[in-house]
C-alpha cells in the first residue's frame, strides 16, 4: 500500500541529560501506524514505551527531549512544534488516554463543561451544537442516559464509566491519532473487556490510528493489529500481531510470552527469563538482551546494537528464532 | 538511584555522591547562605576568643569611650573600636559577638524543645488518631489562632511571675528558650502527623504490626525515620524565626536582660540613638541580626527544594 | 489431610459514614459497607488456596483478618485451632503469630526505605529476642539473592528483588502459613514468573501453606489447589482447580473466565460483560449478581443463595446444577 500512514515514527531518540550521563529511554525507534489500525506497543516497566507515546504528543517532560529522528502525522513533521502549534495539533489531532481515569478529568467541572470547551475549542461549535455533540459522544462511547449524566461530575462515575469519558474526551475533536497509555491497567478485568471492545469498535468505526501502549500481551492479543514489542529503550520486535505471538522471531519477545502463566498449563514451574532488564545508565554493549539471552554469541556482545533493518525486517536480533514467517500484512 | 556494584561505597563517599550534596554544590544560594551561617555560627561559639573587649566586665568598662563611631580612636582615650561603642563605652563588635551568641543560643535551644514535643505530638496523634488525634489538633489548632509571639508573652509573663526575683536575670535565658519553644511546636506536629498519616498506611508497617511489634517500637523505630525530611526543612526555617522570635521578645524588653544582651537586647539599646547621629548602635546589631535570619531561611528553602521529590 | 486454617461464618462491617457534624447538615444516616459477608472456607495443610476477585470483592480483607491485622466484624479464623481475636493464652498467640506471615503487594512499600536489608529481614526474630546472626545471609541466599545484599538499602533492588527480600522476611520466623496479597501484581511478567518459581519451590522445600490473593486468574490457575470465587464480598464459588477451570458453574465465574484477555484471542469478537461492580454500600437485593447475570429470574432478586455442593464444588447461586 501506498497510503501515508497517520503516524510515521522515523529513527526517533530521546534523550534524558543527567548528572551521571546521558540516558537514552528511546532509542531508534521507528514504525508506521495507518488510519483504523490499533499498534500495540508492549514491554516491561522502563522499557521506553510510555515515553515514546509522551514524545509522540509532544508531552516530554523537561529534561528528556527528542534529539534525533523524525515523527510524521499524515506526512507532516511535528516533532519540532513547540507550544501553541502543538498544544493546537494535541486534542484537535491527536487524543490521549491515561492510565487513571480520575486525573485526566478536572474534578471541578462536569464532565458536559470539559466535552463542550473541547469541541468549542477545536472545532468552534455554538454552545447548543457542542452541547449536542457532547450528547452524542457520550452515547457513543456507550454511558446510558449521557443527556441526564452530561451534568455530573468525573467523581459521580464509576472508573469504568469515567475511562468512557475520558475516551469521549479524547475523541470529541475527530483526532486522526489516539495513544492510549495503559487504558485498562487501573481497571477490573470485566470493565478492561468492555474498555477493549470498545477501543476497537471506535478504531474500526472512525477509522482512527490507536497507538495502544500496555504492559499486558494479552491485551495485545485481544485489541492489537500490529505489535511493537520493546526492550531498554529499542524495538526488539515489530510485526502483525498473529505473527508475533504465535511464532515471536527475537528471543525476548519469545521469552516474553513463555513466562506469562498461560503459556505454561498445568506444568509445575513456569519458563523464566533470568536477570532483569538492564538499567538504562547501564546497558551492556552491543545487543541490550544479550546476558540474558540463550541464543548470544560473541557478536552480539561487541557488534553495534541491531535494529529491525539490520536484523531482516521483523527482529532487531542477529540470530533470530527460525521459523519466523515474512511479514504478512502492512 | 546509585549503582549496585560489588561493595557497598564508605559512608564519606557516599554522603558526597548523595543526591543532596550534589545539589548543594551546585546551588551557589545555598553554598553562600552556608557559608555565611558558619562564619557567624563560629564567631558567637568563639566569642571569647575573638573580641577585642570584654563587654560585660564592669572593671574593663570606660565611660569615657562611650558613643566612640567607628573605625575610630575614641578622643578622650585613644582607645581604638572597629565598630564604634556604645552610651556605656561598650565595643559594638564585642556585644554583637556576644549577643549572637545567646541569640543562637536560644534559637536552637526552642527549636530543639519544640521539635521534639511536635515531633513526639504528632507522631502520636497520625498514629492513634481518634480521640488522641482530635485532643491533640485541636490544642494545636487553637494556640494557632495566636500570633507565635502572643503566646511566648504569654509563657514568658508566666514563668517571670512564678520566678523568685534574684534568679530573674538568670532564668531569663531559659525562660525565653521555654516560651518560644512552647509557641512553635504546633508546626512540627501538624507536619509530623501528615506524613504519619501516609506512612502508617504503607505496608511495611503493616508488616511491623504483623510480628507484634508495639506501636511505640513502630512509631520510633520504622514511621520516625521516614517523617524526619520535612522536620529538618521545618527545623531550619524555625531556626530562623525563633532568633527573629528572640529578638522580638528582647526588643520589647520582655527577654534577655540588658546585662545579657542579645542582639534583640542591642537593637534596642541602639534605637534609642538612632536619630541622634549614633546609627552604628543599632545599625551593626541589626545587620547581623538581617544577615544570619536571612541567609539560615535561604539554607532551609533551598533544603526543601533539594529534599522535595517533585521538584528534583 | 487437616486444615490448617478454618474460616467460618466470617463477617466485616466497615463504616463508611460521612463525620457527625456533616451528617447532621445533610440529614444522612449512618453508612455502612459490608466488605465480608458470611465468609467461610478450609485450608489444608501443605496446599495453596487462592481468593480471586475484582475490587471490592472483599479478598484483601479477609487477608487481613486471617493473619490479624483486622478484627472481625462477627465469625471466627481459626490456625491450628486457635482464634488469635478470642486466644487468652499468649504463649499460643505468640506461635501462631510466628506461624502465619503476609507477603504483600507493593514491593516499593513494604520496605522500610531507611532500614538495612539485614534488619529488615531478621525483625521478625529479633522482635522476638531470638538469635539473628547470620539468619538475613541465609535466607537472602535461600530466595536467590547474596549474602552482600544484606548491608544495602531497599531502593537499590529492582522491584523483583525486593519481593525476594519480602519473601526472605515472611520466612525468617520459620513460618507453616504465608498469606500472598497480590504478590507479583505490581512485577513485570518476566519477573513474575521467577518470583512464581521461587514461591513453588519454597513450598516443596519447606511445606508451606500459601493463601493466595489475586484478581490474576492465570496466575492462580498455575499457583492454587483449590480457588474461590469472591463477588462482592460473598463466596459464590469454591472448587479444585481442575474442576473450577474446567466447568466453572456461577455465572459471575463464567463471566471472569470469558472476559480474561488471552494469547489466542484475536480479532475476538465475542460481547463483552454486560454492567459493572455495584457500589457495596448500597447492594442489589437478593443475588448480588442478578443485575448482570444473563439468566437472572425472580428467586435471583429476591433471595440471597446459600453455597450449595454440586459435582465437587461448592456454588451460590440458585440456576446452577
Amino acid at each position: 500500500m501506498t497510503k501515508t500512514p497517520v503516524l510515521s515514527v522515523r529513527d526517533l531518540i530521546v534523550e534524558i541529560p543527567t548528572r551521571r550521563g546521558v540516558l537514552r529511554p528511546v532509542d531508534r525507534v521507528s514504525y508506521d501506524i495507518h488510519s483504523g489500525q490499533i499498534l500495540g506497543v508492549v514491554g516491561e516497566s522502563g522499557a521506553g514505551k510510555s515515553m515514546t507515546g509522551n514524545a509522540v504528543i509532544g508531552l516530554l517532560d523537561r529534561p528528556a527531549r527528542i534529539t534525533s529522528g523524525e515523527i510524521l502525522l499524515s506526512g507532516e513533521p511535528i516533532h519540532q512544534l513547540q507550544g501553541e502549534p502543538l498544544r493546537r495539533l494535541r486534542g484537535k489531532r491527536m487524543g490521549m488516554i491515561f492510565q487513571d481515569p480520575l486525573t485526566s478529568l478536572n474534578p471541578l467541572l462536569t464532565v458536559g463543561e470539559q466535552l463542550t470547551e473541547t469541541i468549542q475549542e477545536h472545532l468552534g461549535l455554538s454552545n447548543a451544537d457542542a452541547r449536542n455533540r457532547a450528547i452524542a459522544a457520550l452515547e457513543e462511547v456507550g454511558i446510558p442516559a449521557a443527556r441526564q449524566r452530561i451534568d455530573s461530575y468525573p467523581h459521580e462515575f464509576s472508573g469504568g464509566m469515567r475511562q468512557r469519558v475520558v475516551i469521549a474526551l479524547a475523541l470529541c475533536a475527530e483526532p486522526e491519532l489516539i495513544i492510549a497509555d495503559e487504558p485498562t491497567t487501573a481497571l477490573d478485568v470485566s470493565v478492561q473487556a468492555q474498555i477493549i471492545a470498545l477501543l476497537k469498535r471506535l478504531c474500526r468505526e472512525r477509522g482512527v490510528a490507536v497507538m495502544l501502549v500496555t504492559h499486558d500481551m494479552g491485551v495485545i492479543a485481544e485489541a492489537a493489529d500490529r505489535v511493537a514489542v520493546m526492550y531498554a529503550g529499542r524495538l526488539a520486535e515489530l510485526g502483525a500481531v498473529r505473527d508475533v505471538v504465535m511464532s515471536p522471531s527475537h528471543p525476548y519477545t519469545a521469552g516474553l510470552m513463555a513466562s506469562t502463566p498461560l503459556a505454561s498449563i498445568g506444568q509445575k514451574r513456569l519458563r523464566q527469563i533470568p536477570g532483569s532488564m538492564p538499567r538504562l545508565g547501564a546497558l551492556p554493549d552491543g545487543c541490550a538482551f544479550h546476558p540474558r539471552c540463550e541464543r548470544a554469541t560473541d557478536q552480539c556482545k561487541t557488534g553495534g546494537s541491531p535494529t529491525i533493518a539490520s536484523g531482516g525486517g521483523r527482529a532487531a536480533c542477529i540470530h533470530p528464532l527460525p521459523a519466523a514467517k515474512s511479514e504478512v500484512t502492512q | 538511584m546509585s549503582d549496585i556494584s560489588t561493595k557497598p561505597p564508605s559512608r564519606m563517599r557516599s554522603i558526597w555522591d548523595s543526591d543532596l550534596a550534589y545539589s548543594f554544590r551546585r546551588s551557589p544560594v545555598a553554598l553562600v547562605s552556608a557559608l555565611v551561617v558558619l562564619v557567624l555560627v563560629l564567631c558567637a561559639v568563639f566569642a571569647a576568643f575573638l573580641a577585642p573587649h570584654d563587654p560585660f566586665n564592669p572593671a574593663t568598662l570606660n565611660l569615657m569611650n562611650g558613643f566612640t563611631p567607628p573605625n575610630t580612636n575614641n578622643a578622650f582615650t585613644g582607645d581604638y573600636f572597629v565598630l564604634g561603642t556604645d552610651d556605656q563605652g561598650r565595643d559594638v563588635l564585642s556585644t554583637i559577638l556576644y549577643g549572637m551568641r545567646i541569640s543562637l543560643f536560644v534559637g536552637f535551644a526552642a527549636v530543639l524543645l519544640a521539635m521534639i514535643l511536635g515531633v513526639f505530638l504528632g507522631l502520636l496523634a497520625g498514629y492513634a488518631g481518634g480521640w488522641t488525634d482530635t485532643v491533640i489538633m485541636r490544642v494545636a489548632d487553637v494556640q494557632l489562632t495566636f500570633p507565635a509571639i502572643l503566646v511566648a508573652m504569654l509563657i514568658f509573663g508566666i514563668a517571670k511571675g512564678i520566678t523568685p526575683p534574684e534568679y530573674r536575670d538568670q532564668m531569663a535565658i531559659w525562660v525565653l528558650v521555654l516560651a518560644i519553644g512552647l509557641s512553635d511546636w504546633v508546626q512540627f506536629a501538624r507536619v509530623v502527623r501528615g506524613a504519619t498519616l501516609v506512612e502508617k498506611n504503607k505496608e511495611y508497617v503493616q508488616a511491623a504490626k504483623l510480628i507484634g511489634r508495639s506501636p511505640l517500637a513502630i512509631m520510633i523505630k520504622h514511621i520516625l525515620p521516614n517523617v524526619l525530611n520535612p522536620v529538618l526543612v521545618i527545623a531550619t526555617i524555625s531556626l530562623a524565626l525563633a532568633i527573629i522570635a528572640e529578638a522580638t521578645l528582647s526588643f520589647l524588653g520582655v527577654g534577655a536582660p540588658p546585662t545579657k544582651p542579645s542582639l534583640g537586647t542591642l537593637i534596642r539599646i541602639g534605637q534609642e540613638f538612632m536619630f541622634s547621629g549614633e546609627w552604628w548602635i543599632l545599625f551593626f546589631p541589626a545587620a547581623t541580626l538581617l544577615a544570619l535570619a536571612l541567609s539560615i531561611n535561604l539554607l532551609g528553602d533551598w533544603l526543601r527544594d533539594a529534599l522535595n521529590p517533585r521538584l528534583r | 489431610m487437616n486444615k490448617i486454617i478454618d474460616v467460618s461464618n466470617l463477617n466485616r462491617i466497615f463504616d463508611v459514614s460521612k463525620p457527625w457534624l456533616n451528617r447532621v447538615i445533610e440529614r444522612k444516616e449512618k453508612a455502612y459497607l459490608a466488605a465480608v459477608s458470611d465468609v467461610s472456607f478450609g485450608i489444608e495443610e501443605n496446599s495453596v488456596y487462592a481468593l480471586v476477585g475484582e475490587s471490592g470483592s472483599g479478598k484483601s480483607t479477609i487477608g487481613k483478618m486471617i493473619v490479624g491485622l483486622l478484627s472481625p466484624s462477627s465469625g471466627s479464623v481459626e490456625i491450628n485451632g486457635v482464634d488469635l481475636m478470642r486466644e487468652m493464652d499468649k504463649v499460643k498467640v505468640d506461635t501462631v503469630r510466628s506461624d502465619i506471615q503476609m507477603i504483600f503487594q507493593d514491593p516499593y512499600a513494604s520496605l522500610n526505605p531507611r532500614w538495612k536489608v539485614r534488619n529488615i529481614i531478621a525483625e521478625p526474630v529479633a522482635a522476638r529476642g531470638g538469635d539473628t546472626k547470620g539468619l538475613a545471609e541465609k535466607l537472602l541466599e535461600q530466595v536467590g539473592l547474596s549474602a552482600g545484599d544484606a548491608d544495602r538499602f531497599p531502593h537499590e533492588f529492582s522491584g523483583g528483588q525486593r519481593q525476594r527480600i519480602c519473601i526472605a522476611r515472611a520466612l525468617a520466623s520459620g513460618p507453616k502459613i504465608i498469606v500472598c496479597d497480590e504478590p507479583t501484581s505490581a512485577l513485570d511478567v518476566s519477573v513474575q514468573a521467577q518470583v512464581l518459581n521461587l514461591m513453588s519451590d519454597l513450598r516443596d522445600e519447606l511445606g508451606l501453606t500459601y493463601l493466595f490473593i489475586s484478581h490474576d486468574l492465570t496466575v492462580v490457575q498455575h499457583m492454587a489447589d483449590k480457588i474461590g470465587v469472591l463477588y462482592l464480598g460473598r463466596l459464590v464459588e469454591e472448587a479444585p482447580r481442575e474442576t473450577l477451570f474446567a466447568n466453572p458453574k456461577h455465572p459471575y465465574t463464567q463471566m471472569l473466565f470469558d472476559a480474561a484477555p488471552r494469547m489466542d484471542s484475536f480479532g475476538r469478537e465475542i460481547p463483552p460483560p454486560q454492567g459493572e461492580i455495584p457500589d457495596a454500600i448500597n447492594p442489589p437485593s437478593g443475588c448480588a449478581f442478578h443485575p448482570r447475570c444473563p439468566m437472572a429470574t425472580e428467586v435471583c432478586r429476591r433471595e440471597i443463595p446459600a453455597l450449595r455442593d454440586i459435582s465437587g464444588a461448592r456454588v451460590a447461586c440458585h440456576l446452577a446444577e
